[in-house]
Parts: structure tokens; sequence; C-alpha cells
């Protein structure tokens, strides 16, 4: 089954299940489906906490992660309309010197959503994506500060099936669009600062649907690389996974110069490479 | 009316005089006939529980003079084996035809009932690869809304035959129209068009009362309003709500609540809006019009936005 798969190892993958069948929502007129058993979302919060314990050793070593700082927030919705699309925005603290943040959506099959490191002098002040939610989960985001210092915080959200779910609405057009390019520029209230949304069409798919005549998961199909570049110097990189919605998008809000044309640069797991530059953007 | 049309005519006089009778009096597992040899049972307009055991579309049945089509075979085994009990209260005639309108659990969780039957399964030319990339997750995710004894007796069952276009099945007597759409409510959508009693069986092209739900397109669904708007039906049964509805005013509704939506959504776009705080906003003003919104309008918003961002 699906929720087995995707667990990271089969002590959770009981919890994993549970959590599925409790909570999981159906994409379709078949009901809300928000029957409450006896696992309540406090109890499942609980029990989710376990994942993080063994994930900071993995992605952080014995590194200390520093709470309680304003150096990076987030927010996502508490609870998720679309599991498959979940918004998420990360802000910094424009006196930290954030380099690096990496994005972890605890409960996911592949839990690192993706790392994005920010130039020198790019001054991002706001980073949102969306991203699937496959059960009841943190989200933590850990920033990483020129000094090198680790800071951590993180939220939680009820969804449900975000990965599991089918990406595709329709796969037909999800295939003959795939690679289009879009930057939109947006007015802010800061002089100073400029804030631009990159979108992508890429099916993103997540290799966790299991094709039913073949009974072969379907391949995972996900943009791995993708690089930001405003007036031939970069903004900033970011390597994903495939916790990254359909058609993903990045909206930035930085205080580096707006001068010269925005250029992205994306490759895929297939070896696909989309590359653009922005002569003019869309406001 | 064309030579055809006046044999139908004939033919639903006889079918009128066998078969209306017995149907109106006992009708049985809920189904009304709602036209000469067509029957409707209305599905409540609610979320799948294991107490209504997945009974929340409206199923329907026609029967011709040598054969019975059965449109959606309902949201489980039981669901699906009372409509089977229902059609032999009326005819023993074989149910040749099962067609699915879409993918939806509610719509497709009895499809082993017919095919054990020996009907031929009938969908949509993407049905089959749209239901076997969910038909774990479908599962799954109804376990909870049905129960696991109602959830483990479903064996997803894919279609035996697909439509690309349009494909005139003749039951004896009559003959109905299947026609496949572009994506839409889902990218599956298939509607039934009964010629002799110009009854339209729209499955969820067509909400009333219940929210509508976009599992597709958006803009497709709009944009083949204008067609299905010319379909010249008398009444329609739509997926979810009344058994029956004049045609083509029973659209009006839904075109208002997709226009609105779609309207929100794109100013939000329009004026740089974030998806996040677009959505809890859009479409507010159809909050009291229609049954279950909160629980499927956000989902609704969340996909128009992704959707018409790409404009």
């Amino acid at each position: 089954m699906a929720a087995t798969e995707c667990t990271r190892t089969g002590a959770r993958s009981r919890t994993a299940l549970a959590l599925a069948a409790s909570f999981a929502m159906v994409l379709c007129s078949a009901g809300p489906g928000l029957a409450q058993t006896a696992t309540s979302p406090e109890q499942a919060a609980a029990e989710a906490a376990g994942a993080w314990a063994e994930l900071k050793p993995d992605l952080f070593g014995d590194k200390e992660l520093i709470e309680g700082t304003d150096t990076v927030a987030i927010d996502a919705p508490k609870r998720a309309t679309d599991p498959a699309v979940v918004p998420v925005t990360l802000s910094f603290d424009p006196k930290m010197d954030v380099r690096k943040v990496t994005l972890v959506i605890d409960e996911n099959p592949s839990p690192v959503a993706a790392t994005f490191e920010f130039a020198q002098g790019a001054d991002i002040r706001e980073l949102s994506t969306r991203v699937r939610v496959n059960a009841y989960t943190d989200i933590h985001a850990v920033a990483e500060t020129g000094d090198g210092k680790l800071y951590v915080t993180k939220a939680f959200v009820k969804a449900a099936g975000g990965c599991a779910a089918p990406a595709a609405k329709d796969p037909e057009v999800a295939a003959r669009e795939m690679g289009k390019m879009k930057i939109r520029a947006f007015e802010t209230d800061d002089p100073g600062m400029h804030e631009a949304q990159l979108m992508i069409r890429h099916p993103n798919n997540s290799g966790l649907q299991k094709d039913q005549v073949t009974l072969l998961y379907i391949p995972a199909h996900f943009i791995t690389d993708l690089q930001v570049d405003k007036g031939g110097k970069t903004l900033f990189t970011m390597t994903g996974g495939i916790s990254i919605s359909e058609d993903p998008s990045f909206r930035f809000r930085y205080g580096a110069s707006d001068a010269g044309p925005f250029h992205a640069k994306a490759s895929d797991t297939d070896g696909k490479a989309f590359e653009k530059t922005f002569d003019g953007v869309e406001s | 009316m064309s030579n055809r049309g006046w044999s139908f005519a004939a033919a639903m006089v006889v079918l009128a005089f066998a078969w209306v009778t017995p149907a109106a009096a006992a009708p049985d597992g809920g189904f009304v006939e709602i036209a000469p040899g067509v029957h409707v049972r209305h599905g409540a307009v609610a979320g799948t529980t294991s107490e209504n055991h997945g009974a929340i579309a409206n199923l329907g049945f026609i029967v011709g003079t040598r054969a019975v089509a059965m449109i959606d075979s309902g949201g489980s085994v039981a669901d699906g084996e009372a409509a089977l009990a229902a059609i032999r209260q009326v005819t023993d005639k074989p149910v040749e035809w099962l067609i699915d309108t879409h993918m939806h659990p509610d719509h497709v969780f009895g499809n082993q009932v017919f095919k054990a039957v020996g009907a031929t399964i009938l969908g949509h030319r993407r049905l089959p690869a749209a239901l076997a990339a969910r038909a774990d997750f479908y599962k799954q995710s109804m376990r909870e809304q049905l129960g696991p004894a109602l959830d483990d007796a479903v064996t997803v069952t894919l279609p035996d035959d697909t439509v690309a276009d349009e494909r005139r099945i003749d039951l004896g007597g009559r003959t109905i129209l299947v026609k496949a759409w572009e994506t839409a409510h889902t990218d599956n959508d298939l509607t039934v068009y009964d010629e002799a009693t110009r009854t339209l069986f729209a499955g969820d092209l067509l909400f009333m009362e219940h929210c509508p739900v976009v599992d597709g397109s958006i803009l497709g669904w709009l944009a083949q309003l204008p067609a299905l708007t010319a379909i010249p039906a008398e009444r329609v049964v739509p997926g979810h709500g009344p058994v029956s509805a004049p045609w083509p005013e029973a659209l009006e509704p839904q075109a208002r609540y997709l226009e609105t939506l779609a309207a929100d959504i794109r100013k939000a776009i329009a004026e740089g809006v974030p998806m996040a705080e677009a959505v809890p906003q859009a479409a507010a003003s159809e909050r009291d019009k229609w049954q279950l919104f909160d629980d499927y309008n956000p989902r609704n918003a969340t996909a128009a936005y992704a959707e018409l961002e790409w404009e």
C-alpha cells in the first residue's frame, strides 16, 4: 500500500498507516471524511514528534539547532485545503545573514522538501513555495547563517494524502506543458525591496502512485535543481525533492538590485534542463 | 419527429404499460421512475459514512426492450447490490452495460457487482489511467469513511471498454448516447443521453444543492458549459442533488458558482494576492447557496488558483 511505501522505516509504517487511514481525505465528491476516530490530532501530533528526533541527527549531525529566535519563521495553514498544494512561507530576520534554509516535512516519505542557498548580497527576506503534505505533520525550517550557526523553527499542519494523491489532475496537459516558465514581479511597500514569483510547469511526480494495471510504481519525476539569477547575479539556488507540489512556484522578496533580466535554470530527474531569460516580466 | 423518433415513442408506450406501474408502486432501493423506463436513486447530499454505505451519488438505470444500462455503480459493493436488486424488481432483462460517469469512488465502488452479472463496463478513454493511478489512494481514504468491512469488499474495477468521443448504444427500442467530455469536473467525465425521453444523465458535470467539486479544470468546465447547455434534453439527472430537474435551467446555479470562483481568483492573482490569502475569500458570496460549501470550496479555490495563474 502507498501508506506503507510512504514511510521511511518499518518501525514507523504502522503509525503512518494508522494516520493515513484516520485522516485521509478523498479528492472527490465522496465527502469530507473528517470522521474522528480514537486518534485525536493531538495524539497524532505527539506520535509525529518522534520523526524529528530521528531526522535531526541524520540531517544536521550533532550541531546545535538554536530555538526561540526570529531568524527564520514559518507561515503555513493549520489545516490544508488541498494536501497536494499547501502554501508555505519562510521569512528571515534581515539582521541575521541567512545563507541557507532547509525545509523539512517530518512525516513525508522523503522529508527534506527543499534546500535553498541564498547568494551573498541577495538579501532574501521571504520565500514561499507549495508542498505536498502526506500526514498530520510538523514542518521544520532550519536556517544557516553566514557564521555557520543553525536556527530552527516549526509549524504543525493538518493534511493527509498529499504524496499518494495523484499529482496531475490532467496528465496529458501536464506532459504537454512541461518546462514552461513564467516570472511575475509585484509592487512592494518598501522601495528597497523587490518581490517576484517564478513558476515552472512540471508534474513533479512523487513516485508513490501505483499503476493498477502494471502494479508498478509510476516513476518519480521531479525538479532536482534550480538557479535563479537577476542581472547576471545569482539570487538563490534550490535542490528539491518530491514534496514540492506539481507546477513548482517560488515567490521571493529580496533586497538585491533589481536591475537586469531574471534568468532561471532548472533540471529534473530525467536529466531534462529548462532555461529561460526573462527580458520583460509581468506584474 | 423522425421515423426513428416515432418508433421510440411507440416503444415508450409499450414500456410505460409494461413497467411504470410496478416501479411506481414499489420504488425498491429508493429508485423512482422519472420518465418511462428511466429510474433514478437519490444520493444523500452528504459525505460517505458506514451508515449510508456510500449511497451519496445519484444512480440510474435505463430499460430497453432487450437490455438494461446502469449509470454509475454506487459508493460501495452494498450500494451496487442494492441497485442491482432494484433493477430486478423492475425487469429480468440483462444488464448489458454499466456506464461509469467518472473516476470518483461514490460512482465506481460498486463496479464489480455489475461485472459479475456480465455487464460491460464503459468509461471515458482516460478513466482507466485516472482510476488506476488513484486506486490505492481511494481504497485507503474510503476505509475510514466506509469502515473496514465495506471498504475491504471493494475491488477497484476498471472499465472493459472506453469512449473517446461519442458512442450510441441500442438497448432495444431506445438508443442512448454516451459522450466523453474534455477535462472539467475530472479529466474523465461522461454524460449519457436517453433520446427517447430526452433525459440527460450529467454525472458530476452537474451539481445541484451539493457544492460543486473541481478535480479537473475550472477553465475546461466553464468552456464546455455552452456545449452542455445545447443538449436538447427536457430534464437532467445531476450527479448530486434532486433525481430530476428541468434542463437547461438546472445548470444556472453551478455556472454562477464556477464563474464567481474564477472571477474572484482571477482578481486576486491580478492584484498579486498570494494563494494562502486568496483562498479563504474566494466565492464567499456563494457560501449560503450550497450544502457542504466549507468542505469543498477551499479546495476548489486552491485548485482554481493553481490553474488560473497560468492563464
